[in-house]
């Protein structure tokens, strides 16, 4: 039961070739195109690690069928700024102290960027309501809300 | 064969962090935050090799059963399948574990508990794994299980392992056991058991060497040197043919310390010839690492009638699970600390750590402290309500100062700042915004979304636990640690076996050869076995003891290049310093920067850092068995909905005793999560089991406090240098988790007025 079809992810067009029916997007991202940076922590939809964006929709790609997104925008934490140059976002994270042993934080970055574009001045509740299918263990969540409203002030002082 | 190599590539520092930002008392960021925040931070699960396998386990389905037979044969007849282990395939020692060696590598006559590894698998894909793992065929007699520690202790189930049901008992007996009263308080705490939830999953890559000669493992592991002790001997190997290479680690919180993919990956290997990564799911993770002991406490303060402690009487039950991992230092932590921050010279304590056929217990954050605390907190407000004092008077009354003892005879010789931590928190603001907040977004009320809440029968508590924990290794054990640092055309490279979990090593590594050197770029090296042992990543040790090695790794290259300079231009090396990046003459006008002065020459220092010797205790609980101390304060606000049992934690106050803050953003990042894990076990947090079985292993069921579950946190770090700390700092990671569990419940106490006795809090207990 092999497969064949074409993702886009992060711009370019992937072809997935002998998949298992049934893997998920997040396991074809990591296993089959090398993008590691999305993470699995339950594979069951319950700690966000695996956020992804398709059509510009955070989802959990745990969650999500790979052959089921095909066609769709898929954008991964490999696609939101060239390595070493990184976001607003990313660098927030960095410098707020929001990265302990980092492995929330990819899915937190990409639930950040989806939450900034939707509204770009959350009060710290939105935040908190917003973010609160991403699970971080070592943080306790408050130097996240700093990188989160860091963000929101630079960019609103930049327009 | 390539491997894509490992977390441990954190880059240098300079670039990121130039001139004197970076040195010890900044909030530096840390070394390898780009990496983690673009994905592309290697943590262990996301290391591949060419031609790799997957490997898995099959677990038992029972608690407590006699295998009488394992039949592999059809795992083999599945396509992909590469190997298939039992304990038949164990060319070593049959057992592991890191205190007595009772675990074995496969089960092979009886299992002990749900999730107990019996045979291995490797082949092309998880799939086909699984499809193998369920060929296998086993036939059990299934037995009663041993689920109840009392039974353990009275002798009245035979025992379960060759090595009996009881891991350990001590009694602690000091002073004067004929004190009675006159105020007398007791009560019985319960604690469930609590997962650490690392969000990292188990994962390991491991490599076979040309021959089977030898095996590279690639592991997210919390003691390098202890792993690799354990697996040589289980595989038949000497120590030097096997290598551990630390993969990037997703947090630990104590689950990492024992032996769990380790062996596997490594014969799987090793049978194959291949590459063979394992990588455990949520569920298999919750049966395959050990957790926070369940412990049942009984405790009688006997004190004035000022609420002045004058003995305290104890018995501790902790449910060590199947196997011993480390319940014996478990048990000694809690008994040992007893009386929390306050003074007491007479105490009778009873404590036993058993084995049943549950999980296996063992390391987690505050290691048999929290227990401790959970109970002494809960006495010292009955105390206060018993004499009349509120629980900030009762507690300050009591508090621990350096030179007092504890009830093991042990001087604390630390910095104790009880009292002032107490005050500083006390002097903290309480919440501004009454129950609802002034907005009246029923998300702050207990129940959140769900919108179940009547604000007005919200009720509202507050509540205090204060703490004490014992940092480093206990009971005669040198757990030392080994930095090596190499200066060349003014950078310095740093190369260490401390496992980098998360909690920010890497970091202060930098700050700390910025310091000492005066150099601007900092490289960490690779972290592995290639160098001596840094100890565990655990209790709350490595900045004391890994970062006293480099410290005096780092002091060593300095003398050695004052030696330098001193020779080139005729000086003493004594008149020489370092000022920042500059080499500077004291009594003269040399000066000149390190980087100039180490061009063209490489100095190479080694530095072993041990702790003063610890004691054994004795028969009667005495002995000097721990190395130093830190303390800490929490007050906690929470609102209650006593109607359906639903609490939402408000704020959490708390002063620390940090010594000194060496990266004071780290240091808050530690006491934020640290909290956040204490509230955790306050009000959400157990995995359960019924007759062995466990309930709930799934982040479906098992909770863990999201963003909306967390307080506000406010905070004093409270920096008193501690003397016999390197650069004054004391360990920080696990204070925040010993009592702000005890505030929380405390604090619901406070709300409804009822006497809960039992973490976590269920809403049947606020509503029954
Ligand atoms: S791995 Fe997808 S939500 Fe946890
Ligand atoms: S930083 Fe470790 S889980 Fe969030």
């Amino acid at each position: 039961m092999s497969e064949f079809y074409v993702l886009h992810v992060n711009g370019a067009a992937r072809e997935v070739r002998d998949a298992a029916a049934g893997e998920s997007l997040l396991f074809v991202l990591r296993e089959r195109l090398g993008l590691m940076g999305s993470k699995g922590a339950c594979e069951q939809g319950e700690c966000g690690s695996c956020s992804v964006l398709l059509d510009d929709q955070l989802v959990c790609g745990c969650l999500v069928l790979a052959a089921g997104a095909v066609g769709q925008r898929i954008v991964t934490i490999e696609g939101v700024a060239p390595l070493g140059a990184p976001s607003d976002v990313q660098q927030a994270f960095v410098d707020a102290g929001a990265v302990q042993c980092g492995f929330c934080t990819p899915g937190l970055i990409m639930a950040t960027h989806s939450l900034l574009e939707r509204s770009p001045a959350p009060s710290e509740m939105e935040i908190r309501e917003e973010l609160s299918g991403n699970v971080c263990r070592c943080t306790g969540y408050g130097r996240i809300i700093d990188a989160v409203q860091r963000v929101a002030v630079a960019r609103r002082g930049a327009q | 064969m390539t491997v894509t190599q490992t977390g441990t590539d954190t880059g240098t520092f300079a670039g990121t962090h130039s001139g004197l930002a970076g040195r010890l008392g900044d909030s530096v960021a840390r070394p390898d935050g780009v990496p983690k925040a673009q994905g592309s931070f290697q943590f262990a699960g996301d290391l591949t090799a060419d031609g790799f396998l997957w490997g898995a386990t099959l677990r038992s389905p029972h608690p407590y059963a006699r295998i009488v037979r394992i039949d592999v044969s059809g795992a083999w007849r599945i396509n992909g399948v590469e190997a298939v282990l039992t304990a038949a395939d164990v060319p070593g020692k049959a057992t592991y574990g890191l205190i007595s060696h009772d675990q074995p590598v496969f089960a092979s006559d009886y299992v002990r508990f749900q999730g107990e590894a019996m045979a291995a698998v490797a082949a092309d894909h998880p799939d086909t794994c699984r499809r193998a793992l369920a060929a296998i065929v086993v036939e059990y007699e299934v037995l009663a299980p041993l689920t109840d520690p009392e039974r353990a202790i009275d002798g009245s189930f035979p025992p379960i392992h060759p090595d009996g049901n009881v891991v350990r008992h001590q009694r602690i007996v000091r002073g004067d056991q004929s004190i009675h009263g006159p105020v007398v308080v007791e009560g019985t705490y319960e604690l469930g058991r609590q997962d650490q939830a690392f969000l990292g999953l188990e994962a390991a890559l491991a490599l076979p060497a040309p021959g089977g000669d030898g095996v590279e493992l690639h592991v997210a592991t919390q003691w390098l040197h202890e792993d690799r002790k354990q697996i040589a001997a289980c595989l038949g190997m000497p120590d030097e043919k096997v290598r551990i290479v630390l993969g990037g680690v997703g947090g630990a919180f104590g689950a990492r310390e024992d032996i769990s993919l380790q062996v596997h990956a490594c014969l799987l290997a090793l049978r194959t010839g291949r590459p063979v990564k394992i990588q455990y799911d949520r569920e298999e993770s919750f049966h395959g690492h050990v957790h926070r002991h369940p412990c049942t406490i009984w405790m009688r303060h006997h004190a004035g009638t000022d609420g002045t402690i004058r003995r305290i009487e104890a018995r501790f039950v902790m449910d060590g699970g199947a196997y011993a991992s480390t319940s014996s230092a478990v048990l000694i932590n809690a008994v040992t600390h007893t009386q929390g921050p306050y003074r007491c010279d007479h105490a009778t304590v009873d404590g036993w750590a058993v084995r049943t056929n549950n999980l296996p217990s063992g390391a987690m954050r505050g290691f048999g402290v929290v227990q401790a605390a959970f109970a002494h907190e809960g006495q010292m407000d009955k105390l206060a309500a018993a004499v009349g004092l509120d629980p900030v008077e009762v507690r300050l009354r009591n508090a621990m100062r350096t030179g007092d003892h504890l009830i093991t005879g042990q001087e604390i010789v630390n910095v104790a700042p009880v009292a002032r931590l107490i005050q500083e928190t006390a002097a903290l603001a309480l919440p501004t915004e009454p129950v609802g907040g002034h907005d009246h977004d029923p998300m702050r009320l207990p129940g959140g979304a769900g919108r179940t809440a009547d604000e007005r029968h919200i009720v509202r508590g507050i509540g205090w636990g204060v703490g004490i924990k014992n940092l480093m290794y206990s009971e005669a054990f040198d757990d030392y640690s080994t930095a090596r640092v190499r200066v060349a055309d003014g950078v310095a490279t740093v190369k260490f076996a401390t496992v980098e979990v998360g909690q920010g090593f890497v970091t202060i590594v930098g700050q700390i050869a910025r310091t000492v050197l005066g150099v601007e770029e900092v490289v960490i090296d690779s972290i592995d076995t290639e160098i001596g042992s840094a100890g565990s990543t655990s209790a709350s040790r490595q900045t004391w003891m890994s970062g006293g090695a480099v410290e005096g790794a780092c002091r060593l290259v300095r003398e050695r290049l004052f030696e330098h300079v001193a020779e080139l231009h005729d000086l003493e090396a004594v008149q020489l310093e370092i000022d920042g990046t500059d080499v500077v003459d004291t009594l003269g006008s040399l000066r000149m920067s390190v980087a100039a002065a180490t061009a063209g020459i490489v100095i190479d220092e080694t530095f072993e850092h041990h702790h003063p010797a610890t004691e054994e205790l004795d028969e009667l609980g005495q002995g000097n068995c721990h190395t130093a101390f830190a303390f800490v304060a929490h007050r906690a606000v929470v609102d209650v909905d006593p109607e359906l049992g639903l609490v939402k934690v408000v704020q959490i106050a708390t002063a620390q005793d940090v010594g000194r803050a060496l990266n004071p953003l780290s240091v808050v990042g530690q006491i934020e999560g640290g909290i956040a894990q204490g509230v955790g076990l306050a009000v959400m947090e157990e995995l359960l089991q019924v007759d062995g079985i466990v309930k709930n292993a799934t982040f479906t069921d098992y909770l863990v406090p999201t963003f909306l579950d967390m307080p506000d946190v406010v905070i004093s770090l409270v920096e008193e240098p501690d003397p016999h700390a390197p650069m004054g700092a004391k360990g920080v990671g696990e204070p925040p988790t010993v009592s702000s569990t005890p505030a929380v419940v405390a604090a619901i106490r406070d709300a409804i007025g009822k006497d809960l006795h039992r973490v976590p809090v269920r809403p049947s207990d606020i509503c029954s």
